[in-house]
């Protein structure tokens, strides 16, 4: 039987794989299953609960929050955790059983597919904005695939962003749909209305309507963002004091370990989600709190005998929501910029990222594309030396020294590939 | 005793996609070290076009850049600065709507803003993705009679074909890539002081020379005061091959 077959190809595959020191071997096995079986995905989850997270920004964490509430207590839970996702990395992530619950983060592209393949129970829509534009859609292009296949699945539960008009687009033609006010913070892209090609006009509190007759107007959420009341400690990223708020009254503190606005907002979504499948929001919110990193991020870790925190941006919109959080630091920052296959092979919007909040710290370029930086970093004004070896540069940021007694912790922001070589090179403390 | 200058980013709401409203701030800054008092305006679609000595248009999708060339033609301002000497870079989306019709997403024909004797249609192949290289075309040189005979270097990525008319000359011969994409083995087109390119990178970022010669055209300067490019041209040697990335550290990885 094919499906049989596929599935011991996988797992023969991802064992060698492994074996050889190849990765994780995640991809090369589903791709070897799927080539026996192309409907192995399909086989795959018949028989179990899917949710599936995708969005521009946020997926692999929001994945791994969701994972994590429905795991409370003790479910089994079964997701891409290597953040392979695309259908090889989910098929290879599923050939452990058959029956569990699985959590699913997917590329924006392959969502429709990937929709159509597991008949998931719960769709996840976080955000759209630029990425990746020589590899990728454009995000117009994107929302509309999203409505057309939401469309085409009656019996799944999307839970989606009501902030971001695109969104809003993709998700407007689905049978149920949770609205959640998870924020915006970048707006270029979505000027144009993409239903009728008018305008979205944005007041200052973020709501926003089409300026045409079309229609398409901010969606009411039945859950969103709070700042006040919450009675939280203030950190460094100023967001102790947020609460999650229910349209039907209730108020849930959010004391995540991620730092930052925007994993607040992810926390939400995935919260919203966990309660369409069966956990209750407190619960989820209050097991997520213990998710203290993502596949390294936010992760500190020596490099070289260098305390490094170590960041992954790779858009636009990413960029400017890490360099609001690291804002408040004063200490050192590496920025490492390649553009491989994975990174996109155009370090354009490097233009669009406000690299002048860096103005005033010690900053190394490096990565593969430093040279790109550099003459970005002229433009901005930010005065900054260039080291083309990541690690070196980790070490160069704290020439100069650390002038307390505390030892000196870099900020270290990489794009996709570059945070990896950064992260298998830092050893955890 | 400043002289001063007006640089005009033209709608980056819909022809901001892809990074070009560096373009802008290069130009600015590159004014601002000579001496210059420089404004730089962000304009967006829903305002009136202000006056300037210079503008920039950029890359933008497809439905935005319909939108954009119709604000514009509505808009008028472009077209009389242009007649009374203001300096134009339009790059991508933009150097097609300042032609003289251009494709919409379905390939059905627009007009355009008509700055530049150019007509593009939407390519039969793949799109044009991929660094780029050229050389100043003779003509061009002419033209543009740039202080340093520059290699231009770009990344494009774009699906039109674009035809250059008898009222333009050609910015450069491609080495690598496609550009114009017409057969001609082209990229770009020149006309008085408006400047059209397929290149992004910013172009500007990666040819300083060119954002001196719009600079020259916008202030009428005789010869501008030398900057300190050593960054750029660090940039512009990786980029021509004149150097690799020497990442020592660099692991097997897998798309995702």
């Amino acid at each position: 039987m094919r499906y049989r077959l596929a599935l011991l190809t996988t797992r023969a595959v991802n064992g060698a794989s492994r074996r050889l020191g190849r990765g994780q071997g995640t991809v090369a096995g589903g791709r070897a299953g799927l080539r026996v079986d192309p409907q192995l995905l399909q086989h795959l989850t018949r028989r179990r609960s899917v949710a599936l997270v995708t969005g521009t920004n946020g997926k692999t964490t929001t994945t791994r929050l969701l994972a994590t509430a429905l795991g409370a207590g003790g479910n089994r839970v079964i997701s891409n955790e290597t953040g392979s996702n695309m259908p090889p990395g989910h098929v290879a992530a599923l050939v452990g059983d058959r029956t569990s619950t699985a959590v699913l983060e997917v590329d924006e592209i392959y969502m429709p597919r990937v929709l159509t393949a597991t008949n998931a129970s719960v769709v996840v829509l976080l955000n759209l904005s630029r990425d990746q534009l020589d590899r990728t859609s454009e995000v117009r292009m994107i929302a509309g695939r999203w409505r057309a296949a939401l469309a085409a699945a009656p019996h799944t539960v999307v839970v989606a962003n009501a902030d971001d008009p695109l969104v809003v687009w993709g998700a407007g033609a689905a049978a149920t749909v949770h609205w959640v006010g998870a924020g915006m913070r970048w707006q270029l892209d979505a000027v144009g209305c993409p239903s009728c090609e008018g305008r979205i006009a944005y007041a200052p509190d973020g709501s926003w309507h089409c300026t045409n007759s079309c229609g398409l107007v901010q969606p009411t959420a039945t859950a969103w963002l709070e700042t006040g009341g919450g009675g939280g400690s203030a950190d460094a990223g100023g967001v102790g004091d947020v609460v999650a708020v229910w349209a039907d009254g209730r108020r849930l503190p959010l004391p995540l370990a991620l730092p930052g606005h925007f994993n607040q907002a992810n926390a939400l979504m995935a919260a919203v989600a966990a309660e369409v499948q069966g956990v209750d929001a407190a619960t989820a919110l209050e097991v997520m709190a213990s998710v203290s990193e993502v596949a390294g991020r936010f992760t500190t870790r020596a490099i070289d005998g260098v305390l490094a925190r170590l960041m992954l941006a790779k858009n636009p919109a990413g960029w400017s929501e890490l360099l609001e959080l690291v804002q408040a630091d004063r200490g050192p920052v590496v920025v490492s910029i390649n553009a491989r296959i994975a990174d996109g092979a155009d370090p354009s919007w490097l233009w669009d990222v406000p690299f002048e909040r860096l103005a005033a710290r010690t900053v190394v370029a490096t990565g593969d594309r430093c040279r790109d930086l550099s003459v970005r970093l002229r433009y901005a004004g930010v005065e900054h030396v260039m080291e083309t070896d990541p690690v070196a540069a980790v070490a160069r940021a704290t020439a100069g020294g650390g002038v307390n007694s505390r030892p000196m912790v870099v900020d270290v922001i990489g794009n996709y590939t570059a945070f990896n070589e950064l992260l298998q090179a830092g050893v955890s403390l | 005793m400043t002289a001063s200058l007006r640089v005009v980013v033209v709608y980056p709401d819909l022809l901001g996609t892809y990074g070009d409203g560096g373009n802008g701030l290069i130009l600015a800054r590159r004014a601002e070290w000579r001496g210059y008092a420089v404004e730089l305006i962000e304009a967006r679609s829903d305002q009136p076009l202000p006056a300037a000595d210079l503008y920039c248009l950029g890359g933008g999708e497809d439905g935005p850049q319909v939108r954009a060339a119709g604000s514009l033609l509505d808009d008028g301002m472009l077209t009389r600065q242009v007649a009374n000497g203001a300096a134009v870079l339009a790059v991508c989306a933009g150097y097609q709507i300042v032609g003289t019709t251009f494709p919409g997403a379905e390939g059905d024909a627009h007009d355009g803003v008509g700055l530049l004797d150019i007509s593009t249609t939407k390519g039969s192949g793949p799109r044009a993705v991929g660094e780029v290289a050229g050389e100043l075309t003779t003509e061009a040189m002419e033209v543009l009679a740039p202080t340093v005979p520059p290699t231009l270097t770009g990344f494009e990525n774009h699906g039109g074909v674009t035809t250059l008319g008898s009222g333009v000359t050609a910015l450069a011969r491609v080495t690598t890539g496609i550009g114009n994409g017409d057969g001609s083995g082209t990229e770009g087109a020149v006309a008085g002081r408006v400047l059209g390119t397929y290149l992004h990178g910013p172009v500007l970022a990666r040819n300083p020379v060119l954002a001196d010669l719009l600079l020259g055209w916008a202030l009428g300067a005789g010869g501008l005061a030398p900057l300190d490019d050593s960054a750029e041209e660090a940039l512009r040697q990786e980029r021509l091959g004149g150097s690799r990335p020497t990442s020592r550290r660099r692991r097997p990885w897998r798309p995702r």
